[in-house]
């Protein structure tokens, strides 16, 4: 199979032609890399340095404290709620989302729609709204006083969808972020099948090989690489999660905590508690679980014989 | 079984109206806004939310958009340009040269920048955001311009989308008989390979600018002037002024500012996407 998977290490250089080794290469990657050291390296060090001290209270100035603060961390139940709470909608939106994009995908590579070209660009639009954009609209568009949910609440008489509560708010965060990125996804997707080639298409047809035995036999596996790549980003993106929350923060404060998210919980010790020590020290933690996480999918996602 | 032809098949109604169906789904907010978008704040809350109602007032929201509080909103939608131009401008320069380098030469380390740049995809970027601003904020470029553009200047994607572009669309070849006629190594990058890598540049430019247009996170830690803001944090400031005491809500101009926002960026889509998908395509040919 050509396209095994987008996660591995892009090809290396042909090694045509006996090539001299030499520093020539560095004129075009040292100023990538002395900026990716500013704004990557730099932080994630500085971060390190702050999460092992702590704010003195009273006497002004910082004391080392050693692993002090990943202890509290690690036993702070707030961050483990909302750790928790990404987890849940994880396991919910992500193959959800992954779903509908890889269908749509499928559908539109498979000849049997009218207008795909159509289908292909506006499913791919939301991606072009920006995420508080999004979140602002379906925020209106959820709220009691001229949403549509108002409208739709309306019509059946009494208030049966609710939205912004308690108990639907995940599920209406994760309506948004699925709205945004199933057209990203399924671009992902569709651009893996595309490079397809061809003669297996025509030789399964000859084997007699009907619809679902074609996508079943060559599209999805051949699709493996990008499923993987995209779950990891779709790991990524839901343990970061932030945009979305904090905008509905703003339209349902006691719905939507200031510690709903580890981000946001991150966000407001820093910027509401200035406890920038333990935010520091949460925001490592979030960044260790998730390269983890993120790790173990690809290697379980490469190994997988399909 | 019909004998119809994977390779040429019938179109299917059944498949089209399935997907018709989601194709609503996407439109109906993006609907609901633009409606909204005519109406003035009283009507918002008088008439129901997909049907036109009240006086027509889309030009008047336009204008009020961008003469509120002194034209705030024209000096957010300056300010994203600026981040947008420089962010995501430099992101795309530095993207390609890095990505063209690691394609094309063996060079001592060139395995730990791979190892260090892949690594970093995977640490959540907002997790170091809050680093990013103690650090900042310690060299004294938190609530500048600069605080938002040097974050804006690393896209991993985009170099790891150049990178394997590079490898397939640049013949070593090409690159042998150029130094052979005795060009110097930036001067093949500008003249042959610049060229040659036009599709994945736009791919990566495209997304850059939606990435650095949409920034959210990051201004609002960065910024504690409105007259910083990009469009993202000043519309959802107009947002939140609706709530509070002294609350003086503007939905109708948030819906319009919104509107605005959308725009130019659906626009660049839908006229480079024979460029971008394309680009998209060709980094997904060689893995």
């Amino acid at each position: 199979m050509t396209s095994t998977a987008v996660a591995q290490a892009p090809p290396r250089p042909a090694t045509r032609g006996r090539r001299r080794r030499n520093w020539r290469g560095w004129i075009f990657v040292a100023p990538f890399l002395v900026v990716f050291a500013l704004t990557f390296l730099a932080p994630i060090g500085y971060a390190i340095g702050l999460s092992l001290f702590r704010d003195q209270a009273f006497f002004g100035g910082t004391t080392f404290v050693g692993f002090d603060n990943y202890a509290l961390v690690l036993a702070d139940s707030k961050f483990w709620q909302s750790f928790l709470r990404v987890l849940v909608f994880l396991a919910v939106q992500v193959p959800i989302m992954l779903l509908l994009a890889l269908v749509a995908a499928l559908a539109i590579d498979s000849a049997r729609l009218h207008a795909a070209g159509f289908f292909r660009i506006v499913i791919f639009l939301p991606y072009a709204v920006p995420g508080v954009v999004a979140a602002l609209m379906w925020g209106f568009i959820y709220g009691d006083n001229f949403g549509l949910v108002a409208d739709l609440n309306h019509l059946l008489g009494q208030d049966v969808v609710k939205p912004l509560s308690g108990n639907w708010m995940l599920a209406s965060i994760g309506n948004i972020v699925t709205w945004e990125f199933v057209g990203y996804n399924m671009l992902i997707f569709y651009s893996a099948l595309k490079v397809i080639p061809n003669e297996l298409f025509e030789a399964a047809a000859i084997d007699g090989a009907g619809t679902f035995r074609t996508i079943l036999s060559i599209k999805l596996p051949a699709l493996r690489g990008s499923v993987v790549i995209a779950t990891i980003f779709s790991i990524i993106g839901s343990f970061q999660l932030f945009n979305e929350p904090n905008i509905l923060h703003s339209v349902v404060p006691n719905v939507v905590t200031t510690d709903y998210t580890p981000n946001m919980y991150a966000y407001y010790l820093s910027f509401g508690g200035q406890q920038y020590n333990y935010s520091a020290t949460v925001a490592i933690v979030m960044g260790v679980l998730t390269a983890v996480i993120a790790y173990v999918v690809q290697l379980r996602g490469s190994r997988k014989g399909m | 079984m019909t004998s119809i032809s994977p390779l040429r098949p019938r179109k299917s109604r059944v498949l089209t109206t399935v997907m018709a169906l989601y194709l609503i789904y996407t439109l109906l907010p993006l609907a609901w806004l633009l409606i909204n978008m005519t109406k003035t704040q009283s009507a918002l809350f008088s008439t129901p939310g997909l049907s036109f109602g009240g006086p027509f007032a889309l030009f008047d929201n336009i204008g009020e958009t961008f003469t509120y509080d002194n034209g705030i909103f024209f000096r957010w939608l300056g300010n994203t340009l600026l981040y947008v131009v420089a962010g995501a401008g430099g992101a795309t320069i530095l993207a390609t040269a890095a990505g063209y380098g690691l394609a094309k030469y063996r060079f001592p380390g060139r395995r730990a920048v791979f190892a260090v740049v892949l690594g970093a995809i995977a640490i959540p970027g907002t997790a170091l955001a809050v680093p990013t601003f103690l650090l900042f904020s310690k060299l004294g470029l938190t609530n500048t311009p600069l605080a938002i553009i040097i974050p804006s200047l690393i896209s991993p994607f985009g170099l790891y989308l150049i990178w394997v572009y590079a490898g397939d669309a640049i013949p070593d070849e090409l690159l042998e008989a150029a130094r052979i006629d005795g060009a110097g190594e930036i001067r093949i990058f500008f003249t042959v390979t610049l060229r040659l890598l036009v599709p994945g540049i736009v791919t990566v430019t495209l997304f850059a600018v939606v990435s650095t247009w949409n920034n959210y996170f990051l201004p609002l830690i960065m910024l504690s002037e409105p007259k910083w803001y990009p469009l993202t944090v000043g519309l959802n400031q107009w947002n939140a002024q609706a709530a509070g005491a002294g609350a003086r809500p503007i939905f109708h101009l948030v819906i319009t500012g919104s509107v605005l926002t959308i725009v130019p960026l659906i626009v660049a889509f839908l006229l480079m996407q024979r460029f971008w998908q394309s680009g998209l395509s060709a980094g997904s040919v060689k893995q």
